[in-house]
């Protein structure tokens, strides 16, 4: 069953990527203290369809931590272990060396090997051997990349997940909307649904497997679950007034979602077998973005109860809710670190609105992003990351900082507007 | 007719006063009843028609109608409907009590800043509350929808007040008309 599901992605994953513009990343705020690593071109027989090294090389500075040698001043090419002199890279000041070779290993079958070495103790940390075809070696190389960077921070790699976002273009005059997913460095994109009506709100289920999304496509607002690899996808919210701010409990089993069927923005949680709701937040007040803590315990939410959006948390069952900012007049749109210690959210101050994190234990508000009009904050899986979605000349784009706010980078399109970025889980088997 | 337009007016605004904890079902019979009270005392006929002009489907393309005017504009993260506004609320409510088989999308928007799903809530609360004032006034509520874009459909595109202050209202849609 296992493999007929794996080899049922892979199918999915080769399909080519239509016509699409992949988001394009630029690092536009450089972080101190990056390592230097040196990345060498790996050796191949023939001419595999991608450059692996290349890929892992852009997977490392993406995030922060690392500074790969430009592949100009590699002195030395060495593709076995045998061939690697550490003085070499001890002279160019890099501390970690990695090589690798791609061979073929039948029609369409690759064998990816990659060595890391720590330069200056002259002696290798890890070394794999993985398969793949050729559509996968993209994703073999951020398998890499994983490997490598929780090797040398001790954190777990994201290299190999995924964002979600919502597109939206203008030509002649009419609409166009579009839910799409790409890899975490923006490659492949896929649309999963277009529509001439808004969409928003996309939310991924703890396994990856699917996307919760709002679309106005009937003129009115529906919450929908969609399987991200069939396309399949069904309807779980279509009442009266308000369907939105999906948001997966910890276990999928239950989904929190803004309703007002009862004549007010209202948070509900519904369980997902029989679609049963239970109420759980009672006045006048806006209550909504429901965001489920990792524990599976309580929901922090956005109410503006106090006279201004401000972010509560409340036990998960409904109940009593204790309000968590108290800086700014404005703070909305919390997701929760997958650590539970932290939140991101949208901080309005003077005009502006930025992202900052709140740090749950000594309740520090810090500003980490730099707009005028930013929005919804998501955490990377391992924490490491926050992407969210800002302007830049007078475009929608989406931007990632690093969760000290020390490292950005954007995330750009040819043209229209992208907003709502979502990343995924951790999809890899384990 | 002066004194008509002030008695609707003064009982509106009582309502929203007396009603600010919403939907108590008691209060709001009573006020219908005060309000067609209200009605029949003086010439009902003519102050309708001088209060809201005519009330027949085809004065919903006239565009000289009060019924013309189908934006009612918000203030800042606000849901109260402006005083120089409730005028229009009542003649599309005059219109809509008096057509039972109309219907009306009640939608409400807001602009850019904030939160996406926080505005979807601020664009349903003023819906909501141009809903009331029309439930109010002796529309049926099964003669209305309501219906929150949030900041997702924007009249004017712009990133200033002058845009934002255009984008933050509710838009009365009478399907098919």
């Amino acid at each position: 069953m296992k493999v007929l599901y794996r080899s049922l992605l892979l199918f999915i994953l080769c399909l080519p990527a239509w016509l699409q513009a992949a988001l394009t990343i630029e690092i536009t705020q450089g972080m101190d203290g990056a390592v230097p690593i040196a990345v060498v071109p790996f050796g191949t027989a023939g001419t595999p369809p991608e450059d692996v090294a290349a890929i892992i090389a852009s997977d490392l500075a993406r995030s922060g931590r690392f500074a790969p040698l430009a592949r100009r001043d590699l002195i030395a090419h060495p593709v076995e272990a045998s061939e690697v002199r550490f003085q070499d890279w001890r002279t160019l000041g890099s501390e970690n060396l990695v090589i690798g070779k791609v061979e073929s290993a039948g029609p369409d079958q690759y064998r990816i090997q990659f060595r890391l070495f720590d330069v200056y103790r002259g002696r290798q940390i890890t070394g794999h051997s993985l398969p793949a075809k050729a559509s996968q070696l993209r994703k073999v190389a951020h398998v890499i990349s994983d490997i490598i960077y929780e090797k040398l921070t001790g954190q777990p790699g994201a290299f190999d997940t995924r964002i979600a976002y919502v597109i939206s273009e203008e030509s002649g005059g009419r609409k166009k909307y579009m839910l799409q997913l790409a890899d975490s460095d923006g490659y492949n994109p896929k649309t999963l649904l277009t529509s001439a009506q808004p969409l928003m709100s996309p939310a991924w289920s703890p396994d990856g497997r699917r996307l919760a999304y709002v679309s106005f496509e009937k003129r009115r607002a529906a919450v929908f679950i969609q399987d991200v690899f069939t396309g399949k996808r069904e309807e779980i919210a279509a009442f009266a007034g308000i369907n939105g701010a999906p948001s997966w409990s910890p276990d999928g089993n239950a989904m929190a979602v803004t309703l007002s069927r009862d004549g007010n923005p209202e948070i509900y949680s519904m369980r997902l077998s029989d679609r049963k709701l239970k109420r759980l937040t009672f006045g006048a007040a806006i209550d909504t973005e429901p965001a489920w803590t990792p524990d599976g315990r309580s929901i922090l939410f956005t109410s503006d109860r106090g006279g201004s959006p401000q972010i509560y948390r409340m036990p998960a069952q409904g109940g009593r809710a204790q309000r968590l900012t108290f800086e700014g007049n404005y703070n909305a749109s919390a997701d929760v670190a997958p650590d539970g210690k932290s939140l991101a959210l949208v901080h309005g101050e003077g005009g502006r609105y930025r992202i900052a994190t709140l740090d749950l234990e000594n309740n520090l508000l810090r500003v980490v992003s730099d707009g005028q009009l930013d929005e919804s904050p998501s955490f990377a899986p391992n924490g490491s990351m926050i992407i969210y979605a800002t302007e830049s000349g007078h475009r929608g784009v989406l931007a990632a900082v690093s969760s000290d706010g020390r490292f950005r980078q954007r995330f750009s399109l040819q043209e229209g507007n992208v907003r709502e970025p979502v990343w995924s889980p951790f999809t890899r088997r384990k | 007719m002066k004194f008509i337009q002030a008695v609707t007016v003064a009982l509106v605004l009582g309502w929203l006063a007396g009603c600010s904890s919403t939907g108590d079902t008691k209060e709001s019979d009573v006020a219908v009843e005060d309000h067609s009270d209200a009605a029949t005392e003086g010439a009902a006929t003519t102050s309708g028609v001088g209060a809201y002009g005519d009330l027949s489907i085809e004065s919903l393309n006239d565009p000289n109608s009060p019924l013309a005017q189908r934006i009612i504009y918000f203030a800042y993260d606000s849901s109260d409907v402006a005083e120089q506004d409730r005028e229009i609320v009542a003649a599309h409510a005059a219109f809509l009590a008096a057509n039972p088989d109309v219907h009306v999308s009640v939608e409400g928007h807001t602009d850019e800043r904030g939160a996406r799903e926080y505005n979807i809530g601020l664009g349903d609360q003023r819906a909501q509350s141009v809903r009331r004032m029309l439930e109010f006034q002796g529309v049926s509520p099964s003669q209305i929808t309501t219906v929150s874009f949030g900041e997702e459909k924007p009249a004017v595109e712009g990133h200033d007040e002058s845009a934002w202050s255009m984008n933050r209202r509710v838009e009365l849609v009478y399907v098919g008309y």
